[in-house]
């Protein structure tokens, strides 16, 4: 395989032939042999892309040399490998079948050395000359091409996700429409239709329903019957989609535009002259327009719509020939009933190679074996498609995606992502760029990378959040990178990361909000019991030299306020309480209610604990509309020996308790001579 | 026996055949193939079979065969024979009369290898 030589293909059933040929030709080439024409076609299915010319003999029993040329034909070989055909037979018909047949030269036995190398030789050359010119070819096309196709492929998608139709519908017009004109054209030259025709009215077929946009969507997806007045409107879309192209601000006169206004506003038009919008009779309408209009209806029939299920092919087809869906030309009519088995399997091909990629190779390749020169623009639009698609769909979602590519660190983001950041597209070095670091503070894309480079193959993806600073706004974002790794799988190389940030600062904020809620008490907004013990156990933990005290504030004759005023006064008198509390804490003190007249506070106090317990006891306490609020007060002070939420809890309740049954309205710091409390603590 | 004693003996063309493959080397081994060729057998097969399309064949091949060698008699004959039974359904007379004039060739032409070979 490695050998550098041309492989030629030499079938002939005489050994001895085959044996002079491969005598002349082996010093310069590899040559394979079939002794029929059986042979020759397996060889060539097993050796396709390897052969590079083909000499071929005519008279073989099995399949002979002529019939072997029709199945190249017919299978696509002829287009890409050379034959030349090799035959003591010299009668001018034989050559001439065999040139009409696609042969192209032809060598009359006996074999010359000299002769045998120079045809082998020019013809080589030649075809490699022509292969190379056709794949130019193709490219300029294409390259002239693709600035169209990209707008028929924007304005058909977004006409496609107004309609609720499948992305399936434009692909489909396009290929039934090909079928139709390259049908057409084997019938009559009477509308002179060449390839180029052909394909340009094949692209514009996409635009066919552009007018739709014009087309309120409660009007266009309405699943039932549409009144009179809606008709009306609906039909419409035929002119609206003409206006379109005509007020185009260039390409205006280019041939595909033209294709394009003539399909959009007459593909509803009938042979028969009762159509849409011009009433059009025959011929008037335009073939281009005749023949999207059968491929839109044979489409609609068989594609299920909200309105009416899939109908069958054979179903769709009988239709269509008995007139039961609009009048058409004959003449298509008989185009159509020439396609409708090719139909019925391309359109498969079509439907599952969307469905599944090895079905997308399939298709490939059927494309590959039935048109050789257009392998190229084709298959760069299924790529051009999915970029598209990929690119609409990353848009229209408010995602920015980027690229991170490790060596030379840097970014490539969408143009849509880079647009909305106000940062150019590439940014070389990111973590010494300015700009980016406006948006992605330094130490969190730093930490950003760190998390990309920590993920291996079998878990490619890190996801965080971060507050990035998008138009100037401080938000929380969330960013998911997918990593790419290079190398074996022994040992996997750290390529780079395909990465999507996503605004989730609603999200956030929500959940802050929710998770905020969950901690309050309803009536006071303080914290409750739950959320202060998880706070201060944390700070009691963290040994940082600070000194905290505990406090237990529990309501004088609480039920006096709700029994003498009701319970209405109770909760303002709460309220009212918790406002006070607030009112004399300090920002990182803790205070939460946790009972039904029961508070806590957890403070920081500096030297004297039992000066600042005073001064909030006589802050808390006193009138409140004629109602006296007394407070009893117990104190604990958290020590080494004592860090224990629950244990200071209790500790403070103890000291509170004491107060309530000795004086109440008082505050105590707790100390061990009221240990003997504790434990008997029976209420 | 040198090839070109071989081409005079056996009814051929020996400048013919020398300015085509240019060895004397190369020409004496494909000689040889004529002695290996199944295609006589076959011809002869054939025709007793009344199976007119295998013996075109055969004839066929001879027929080139001896084109590349220039083994002009034997080309003769055969051409003749091979030209006999194009496009028949079945074996005439003429055919077999022709046969006839191919074995003579033939069983000529096998020997006159054959010396060259022994």
């Amino acid at each position: 395989m490695n050998d550098s030589k041309k492989t030629i293909l030499v079938v002939d059933d005489s050994e001895l032939n085959r044996a002079l040929l491969v005598d002349m030709l082996e010093s310069d080439f590899k040559i394979i042999e079939a002794q029929n024409g059986l042979e020759a076609m397996a060889a060539l299915v097993e050796h396709e892309m390897e052969i590079s010319l083909m000499l071929l003999d005519i008279v073989m029993p099995e399949m002979d040399g002529f019939e072997v040329l029709a199945m190249m034909n017919k299978q696509g070989y002829i287009k890409t490998i050379p034959v030349i055909m090799i035959s003591a037979e010299s009668g001018g018909s034989v050559i001439d079948r065999a040139y009409d047949l696609g042969a192209i030269d032809y060598i009359n036995r006996p074999f010359d050395e000299r002769t045998v190398k120079h045809r082998v030789m020019s013809n080589f050359v030649l075809t490699l000359k022509q292969k190379e010119l056709s794949e130019m070819l193709s490219e300029q096309i294409y390259e002239k091409e693709k600035n169209n196709s990209l707008m028929i492929e924007i304005l058909s998608h977004i006409v496609e996700f107004r309609n609720g139709e499948s992305g399936l519908h434009v692909l489909h017009v396009h290929t039934i429409t090909d079928f139709v004109l390259k049908a057409i054209v084997k019938k009559t030259n009477k509308y002179g239709l060449t390839p180029k025709d052909i394909r340009l009215i094949d692209n514009a077929s996409a635009l066919h329903d552009i007018g739709k946009i014009s087309v309120p969507s409660e009007v266009l997806n309405k699943p039932g019957r549409f009144t009179p007045e809606e008709f009306e409107i609906m039909k419409r879309h035929t002119v609206e989609g003409a206006n379109m192209l005509d007020n185009l601000p260039f390409h205006k006169d280019e041939a595909l535009v033209k294709y394009a206004y003539q399909i959009c506003r007459w593909h509803h038009e009938r042979y028969d002259g009762r159509g849409y919008p011009d009433g059009l009779k025959g011929d008037e309408i335009p073939i281009a327009a005749q023949a999207v209009s059968l491929a839109d209806v044979y489409d609609a029939l068989t594609s299920e719509r909200i309105y009416k299920p899939a109908l069958s092919h054979e179903r769709a087809i009988e239709m269509i020939l008995n007139n039961e869906c609009g009048v058409f030309n004959p003449l298509l009519l008989e185009c159509l009933k020439d396609i409708a088995p090719t139909l019925k399997k391309e359109l498969e091909v079509i439907s599952f190679g969307c469905a599944s990629e090895d079905s997308i190779d399939e298709s490939v390749r059927q494309i590959m074996r039935t048109d050789g020169n257009e392998i190229s623009s084709r298959t760069l639009n299924l790529i051009e498609r999915e970029r598209l698609k990929f690119k609409y769909l990353a848009d229209i979602s408010g995602e920015i995606t980027f690229e991170y590519i490790a060596a030379p660190e840097m970014l490539k983001l969408s143009d849509w992502g880079a647009d909305v950041l106000g940062v150019p597209s590439n940014i070389l070095d990111p973590l010494n760029n300015k700009k980016w670091c406006g948006i992605f503070r330094r130490d969190d894309f730093d930490d950003f990378i760190k998390r990309i480079h920590a993920t291996t193959p079998e878990h490619p993806v890190a996801t965080a959040k971060y507050k990035l600073v998008i138009s100037g706004e401080e938000r929380w974002n969330k960013v998911i990178a997918k990593v790419m790794f290079g190398g074996d799988t022994e040992a996997p190389e750290f390529e780079g990361a395909i990465c999507k940030i996503t605004d989730i600062n609603d999200e956030v904020i929500t959940l802050a909000n929710l998770e905020e809620k969950a901690e309050r008490d309803q009536l006071t907004g303080l914290f409750n019991r739950e959320a202060a013990r998880v706070r201060i156990s944390k700070l009691l933990t963290e040994s940082n030299g600070k000194k905290y005290a505990l406090a237990f504030l529990d309501f004088d004759d609480f039920k006096q306020a709700n029994d003498r005023h009701g319970h209405q006064f109770g909760d303002e008198t709460l309220i009212e309480f918790a406002r006070r509390i607030r009112a004399n804490i300090r920002a990182n003190d803790i205070a939460a209610r946790v009972g039904g007249d029961e508070f806590i506070i957890f403070m920081e106090y500096k030297d004297n604990v039992e000066a600042q317990v005073a001064r909030i006891h006589k802050r808390m306490t006193g009138d409140f509309k004629g109602f006296y609020i007394g407070i009893s007060m117990g104190v604990v002070c958290a020590d080494e020996n004592c860090i224990d939420f629950d244990e200071l809890y209790h500790k403070a309740d103890v000291a509170a308790y004491s107060v309530k049954r000795a004086t109440k309205n008082a505050y105590k710091i707790y100390n061990d001579s009221l240990s003997e409390l504790l434990g008997d603590d029976g209420e | 026996m040198t090839v070109k004693e071989c081409y005079d003996a056996m009814g051929g063309n020996y400048d013919e055949v020398l300015s085509r493959l240019r060895d004397d080397t190369r020409i004496a081994k494909f000689l040889g193939k004529i002695l290996a060729d199944p295609s006589y057998e076959l011809l002869v097969t054939s025709i007793a079979n009344n199976n007119a399309e295998d013996a075109f064949r055969a004839a066929h091949t001879i027929k080139g065969i001896c084109l590349n060698l220039a083994v002009t008699k034997l080309y003769g004959s055969s051409n003749a024979l091979t030209e006999a039974l194009r496009g028949k359904s079945e074996i005439t007379d003429e055919a077999h009369k022709l046969l006839e004039a191919v074995t003579n060739d033939y069983n000529a032409t096998i020997d006159s290898i054959k010396s060259l070979q022994a």
